[in-house]
């Protein structure tokens, strides 16, 4: 594993921009962050498809609603603070609703937004986009994901919610051209241990790691990543909750209505496991920097590994 | 313009008997649209009912979703759907829902029924006709209450910074709205001075004031709009009366949404069949 060369914002920046030429429906719309989310990028590329928007998401959501009954593919992006909170009524009456082909991107998702604080964290983005009936919810866990995501979104004729981190994050996918599989997980490591992690977008480079360490001392723990939050694997939740005693669910967001709740939805009904779920408690965050925050909420690989290995021996 | 006047008429008729017969819907606000949708429908825009997703037709949104039926009607006189269909209208299962959705109803452009909404669509339709080199005009109808929604003016701005000279936003500026405001020195709850003319310029907005039942004003403006040489979107202030064409509904808010009797629907339809003979 690796420190990715690039960010997800950058990669999700020079994709959308090839999109953009490649595709004459792709449209950018930006809500006057395009220097911080990279949509600056297809400005560059082609500018003829970049839209500026202005500070006023709600508007932003409704324009990209209305280009795409006319055949475009909107791509509207802000902070997932303000794409989602903010115009979520929009989302719904004009975007989700009716179908349409409306590609939403939330950049600086969950803690990790440059030590801005409580205001530009987003702890709720998956539960509010989750509840949506036709919404797909993509969360990468690392850059090169990103690119095959975004591919993927585009071609898919719906709506879609894209969740990306803003920083350099960790390359811990092989390498590979394989079309990405929407709703589909990747088994990343099957461990002798009877405890299985399950963990999505940014966090999952992280449990990777943590597993690492516990592997080297002999705590061999399977670990399954969630790029796709709706629809779910059913099929590999429902074989992990067969298969393991406990499951562990690791997210950066949370941990009431996010992915842990939707994970125990499905085996709750199913197959009922015992499940932790690592994510942030009832409160709000602050500024500081990422690890200091990941530190905090227990999200780092050090705090990770020590509630895993905890876990796995109060088993 | 007397064809005009029978099929807004037919509109106002259909409304009210629409919502006595089925028992629910608004009608106030639909009464005061009806002249502008006649004029739309039946005489402005370029659309064929035979082919509702033509894509060069020009496009309608209702921001002011709740007027529904108003719409209803005029499309099922259009020949978009039967007009025996407006008996299902709110019912389960029925394409005419409250508030439109352009999932079940073809010639719906945008569902509707969340003041403030449509409005952004409507800037998305007329920029995809400029990226697409296309000459539709996209007509969107929002309510003088509906303007309190801060969504209005975002989508203001945006129509007026990308020039969108193929949008026109008609204001159906009835003044009366679901309750509205008590005030000592105003005949009944009227909204504050809204300044709409002052503030649409002040957006960028060429801005064109009517009588919104005056068909020949109503028609004459949007053909004005349709060969204006200038690079502003249009914003039509059309002052209008909630309840217009039935004596006893007229200017009283409380015909927003409420049923007619069974002798104030005869009273209603028989004022409105005067008005066609």
């Amino acid at each position: 594993m690796t420190v990715s060369t690039k960010s997800m914002r950058d990669v999700f920046g020079e994709e959308l921009a090839k999109l953009s030429l490649e595709d004459k429906r792709v449209v950018a719309l930006d809500g006057d962050l395009g220097n911080s989310t990279r949509l600056s990028f297809v400005e560059k590329a082609n500018p003829s498809s970049f839209l500026q928007m202005g500070i006023a998401e709600q508007n932003l959501v409704g324009v990209a609603a209305g280009l795409a009954t006319c055949g475009m593919i909107p791509w509207a992006c802000s902070f997932t603070a303000f794409i989602t909170r903010r115009a979520f009524d929009q989302l719904v009456v004009s975007v989700d609703q009716p179908k349409l082909n409306v590609k939403l991107v939330g950049s600086y998702s969950g803690l990790l937004t440059s030590n801005t604080g409580k205001t530009h964290h987003s702890f709720e983005d998956i539960a509010l986009m989750t509840s949506l009936p036709n919404m797909i919810v993509l969360s990468p866990g690392d850059a090169k994901e990103v690119q095959r995501i975004m591919r993927a979104m585009n071609n898919y004729h719906g709506p879609a919610y894209l969740r990306l981190s803003r920083d350099e994050g960790l390359d811990f996918l092989d390498d590979t051209d394989e079309e990405f599989i929407i709703g589909k997980a990747k088994w990343l490591k099957r461990g002798k241990n009877d405890v299985a992690c399950l963990s999505t977008g940014a966090m999952s480079p992280r449990v990777k790691i943590a597993l690492a360490r516990l592997e080297a001392e002999g705590i061999s723990i399977t670990h399954v990543h969630f790029p796709t939050l709706k629809p779910l694997d059913e099929k590999a939740i429902i074989e992990l909750a067969s298969s393991y005693k406990h499951l562990i669910t690791v997210e950066e967001h949370y941990v009431r209505h996010g992915f842990g709740s939707l994970i125990n939805e499905v085996t709750s009904s199913v197959q009922p496991v015992k499940t932790t779920r690592i994510g942030i408690q009832n409160e709000y965050s602050e500024c500081g920097g990422n690890e200091e925050l990941l530190a905090k909420h227990g999200l780092s690989p050090e705090k990770l590994e020590i509630k895993i290995r905890e876990i796995v021996e109060g088993d | 313009m007397k064809d005009l006047q029978t099929k807004a008429t037919e509109i106002r008729k259909g409304i009210i008997s629409t919502v006595y017969k089925q028992k629910q819907g608004h009608i106030g606000g639909p009464l005061s649209a009806a002249d502008m949708l006649a004029v739309l429908y039946f005489h402005t825009m370029n659309v064929k009912p035979d082919q509702p997703d033509w894509e060069n037709r020009d496009r309608f949104v209702l921001s002011k979703g709740h007027s529904g039926i108003a719409l209803y009607v005029a499309l099922a006189l259009k020949g978009y759907f039967p007009y025996e269909e407006l008996l299902t209208f709110d019912n389960l299962h029925s394409r005419l829902q409250a508030h439109p959705d352009m999932t079940k109803l073809p010639g719906i452009d945008m569902s509707t029924g969340s003041l403030g909404q449509g409005i952004s669509a409507g800037v998305g339709m007329a920029l995809a006709a400029k990226l697409q080199e296309k000459d539709y005009t996209t007509y969107v109808m929002i309510g003088d209450g509906e303007s309190q929604e801060g969504q209005v003016w975002e989508a203001a701005a945006v129509a007026a910074r990308y020039k969108l000279n193929n949008l026109v936003v008609m204001i159906d500026n009835n003044r009366l709205q679901q309750y509205g405001w008590k005030k000592e020195d105003m005949a009944d709850r009227q909204a504050p001075e809204q300044s709409h003319a002052e503030k649409w310029e002040a957006f960028g907005w060429k801005v064109v004031t009517i009588d919104g039942h005056n068909l020949e004003e109503i028609a004459t403006g949007l053909k004005q709009v349709k060969n204006a040489e200038n690079k502003q979107p249009i914003a039509i202030i059309a002052n209008t009366i909630k309840g217009k064409g039935v004596s006893f509904m007229e200017g009283n808010f409380q015909w927003h949404s409420k049923v007619p009797t069974e002798s104030e629907y005869h009273l209603a339809i028989s004022e409105l069949e005067e008005v066609l003979s």
